[in-house]
């Protein structure tokens, strides 16, 4: 009986040996449930395991301890070809001695499926990613964004209940990245299959999932939809990796449910913010706000959290102007949305100009340390 | 071509200024070290050959230079016809026995840790820094009545009378395998190492067991190394002569031995080259038959 969750992960370790000889646990105790027909990505930098994660859903990795369920069934020392799961390669991995109809066929016969259903689930397949008319092409022939159509045709011709996707647009330029994610985003709605994502790339993750876990050194930092990731990390790592953020370093003066008061010894205040992760009073805390979250003004506001600062830099970028202060010898960045014309530009723009900031304390997070 | 060439009222030049300027002229220019290395070192020789192979024997071995075609029609004498049989019998199974013995060897040099690999690879060209003769004479030794074979299988207790192995056609055929082995082992590793480890996971992954993964990916994608090395065995299986010589006693004739017995031995020379010119047009063919069914047509091996 399907579960809950298309794919557990169940206190997983994957501990491999380094060529010095020394032990090294590529995936270090990771428990995640996947969704039914969710979009699940994996995110983090090169290293942090999750790749590893999803070739021990893929079954090319077996776990040291732990176990990998599938469909509510655990899956242990279970060979790859007798997994319900379909994987698409960063490398694509097409069979470049066959045409792209006998790539995406490959599946199919293995199943033993007949000639005429093979013919229909191919063609079906392949309008499915808008490659009808080039059955007949080899990979070589065809350019990398469509060899990467023909990488998610030949995974999802055999209909798998999760399909696994590791980095799969890494390769291709920008403006066709956009593209395919949107592309496959829209696929998994319309087929409903879970999708597992793996990328290193946040804008990425953010656009495409319904949630995501962020991964560093083997671990889940944290789990959740994109929203919270990123308005409510909790921890320096995940606010550092996700988006962009100011960092301070500062102590826990009050606490009072989730709102703290924490000592800045850089600036000799005292800020107000919201914790995120677990703190008491007098504890060493990282405060983190969002360069688009502070507000920047000419004169000083009516506040709570509001300081003096000079303009040491500002680049107008289009959309927005990327003001650097120095506050108190704290260089703080600050995201501006150009909504006016720039033509006339404030004076808060200018570089050793004055201006007051205000960091409004429900975006100003106080994490733990690490 | 550039402006400058094609603006009116360009400067005038002479022949060799408009020689220099010709992009015929140029590629000729640019190719023609490989030209004339392949004229004097392989059309030449050929061409000399072929006239050899129609010119008549004189009474003392010499050359005569009389028209004679009859160099070709005492080929279809039938024990030079079954020798040629033969001969392309032994260069067959020679190639067939190498892709079997050397298969499974180049895939697991192949597989092997990286590290492993050139040291592995480096054992498989270890024999080439030993005069090939010798190698032949260490196989005699080990091949004869009461050598090393036969003392070891009697030791054990496999066999009690010799095997008399050496001298027969199964001793050229052991020292041919032995000889081209490499030849074969080594394109076999060079496309059996290209293929990703990533094609066999995806293959896997769509839910191809190993052995069908091994049929339908890693043995397609080796035809090529198969096909180099079966030109690097096959056409000098059929023209050597040493080994035939030295370990089939007087009893295994190839192609070979008969071309250099017209040569060396009877004088014969333009029937030697006649023996020559069938034998090339004979291995260039089944090559081009060979690397065109195995090459262009990929249904052939799933």
């Amino acid at each position: 009986m399907p579960g809950e969750y298309a794919v557990e992960l169940r206190d997983v370790v994957k501990r491999f040996i380094t060529p010095e000889g020394r032990d090294l646990d590529a995936v270090n105790h990771v428990t995640m449930q996947i969704r039914n027909g969710e979009f699940f990505s994996m995110l983090g930098p090169s290293g942090c395991g999750k790749t590893t994660s999803l070739r021990l859903i893929a079954g090319f990795e077996w776990p040291t301890s732990g176990d990998v369920c599938i469909d509510g069934v655990p899956q242990g020392h279970r060979p790859p070809f007798l997994r319900p799961v379909n994987t698409v390669f960063q490398s694509y991995a097409l069979f470049q001695h066959m045409t792209v109809y006998q790539n995406v066929a490959f599946g199919l016969e293995m199943e033993g499926a007949s000639k005429d259903e093979i013919r229909k689930r191919v063609g079906r397949s392949l309008e499915m990613v808008q490659l009808t008319g080039m059955d007949r092409r080899h990979p070589k022939q065809l350019s990398g964004g469509q060899q990467q159509r023909v990488a998610v045709a030949r995974a999802l011709v055999k209909t798998p209940s999760v399909l696994l996707l590791d980095e799969p647009l890494g390769a291709l330029d920008l403006k066709l990245r956009k593209e395919m994610q949107l592309e496959l985003k829209a696929l998994q709605q319309q087929l409903g299959i879970t999708f597992v994502y793996v990328t290193h790339d946040q804008e990425e993750a953010l656009t495409m999932s319904d949630r995501i876990a962020v991964m560093n050194q083997g671990k889940v930092l944290q789990m959740g939809p994109a929203v919270e990731i990123y308005e409510r990390p909790t921890s320096r790592f995940v606010a550092a990796f996700i988006g962009e953020a100011n960092f301070l370093d500062g102590r826990v003066k009050s606490l009072k449910g989730e709102n703290a008061v924490v000592t800045i010894p850089a600036w000799g205040t005292d800020l107000a913010g919201l914790t995120t992760a677990d703190v008491r009073e007098g504890d060493d805390v990282a405060v983190s706000i969002r360069p688009e979250k502070v507000r920047l003004t000419d004169a000083p506001e009516a506040a709570e959290n509001c300081l003096e600062g000079i303009v040491s830099t500002s680049t107008y970028i289009g959309s927005d102007t990327h003001v650097y202060l120095d506050v108190r010898g704290q260089r703080v960045k600050v995201w501006e949305q150009n909504r006016t014309s720039r033509l006339d530009p404030r004076s808060v723009y200018r570089a050793g100009a004055k201006a007051w900031i205000t960091l409004p304390p429900e975006n100003t997070l106080i994490l733990a340390k690490e | 071509m550039s402006a400058q060439d094609t603006a009116p009222g360009a400067r005038r030049i002479g022949l060799l200024g408009r020689l220099r300027e010709s992009r015929v002229f140029q590629g000729l220019a640019l190719i023609s070290p490989a030209n004339g290395y392949l004229f004097f070192f392989v059309v030449l020789p050929l061409v000399m050959v072929v006239i050899l192979s129609f010119l008549s024997r004189g009474a003392y071995g010499n050359v005569e230079y009389r028209f004679n075609p009859s160099n070709y029609t005492r080929l279809l004498d039938p024990v030079y016809a079954r020798i040629l049989v033969y001969s392309l019998g032994v260069g067959f199974g020679t190639t067939v026995i190498t892709i079997l013995i050397g298969y499974p060897l180049a895939y697991y040099i192949a597989r092997s840790p990286a590290r492993q690999r050139s040291t592995l690879l480096f054992l498989i060209l270890v024999p080439f820094w030993t005069n090939f003769v010798i190698r032949i004479y260490a196989w005699i030794m080990i091949l004869r009545g009461g050598g090393l074979l036969d003392s070891f299988l009697q030791w054990v207790g496999i066999t009690h009378q010799p095997l008399g192995l050496l001298y027969t056609p199964t001793a050229v055929m052991i020292g041919m395998v032995y000889e081209f082995l490499p030849f074969m082992v080594l394109p076999l590793y060079t496309s059996l190492e290209k293929i990703e480890e990533a094609l066999l996971e995806a293959a896997a992954d769509l839910g191809a067991p190993p052995w069908r993964a091994f049929l339908r990916v890693t043995l397609p994608l080796s035809v090529p190394g198969m096909i180099a090395g079966t030109i690097l065995v096959f056409i000098p299986a059929m023209g050597m002569f040493v080994l035939p010589d030295l370990m089939g006693g007087a009893k295994v004739l190839l192609i070979g031995n008969v071309i250099r017995n017209q040569f060396l031995t009877a004088r014969d020379w333009p029937f030697g080259a006649a023996a020559s010119m069938i034998l090339m047009i004979m291995t260039l063919l089944l090559t081009l038959y060979y690397t065109r069914r195995a090459g262009f047509s990929e249904d052939l091996l799933v």
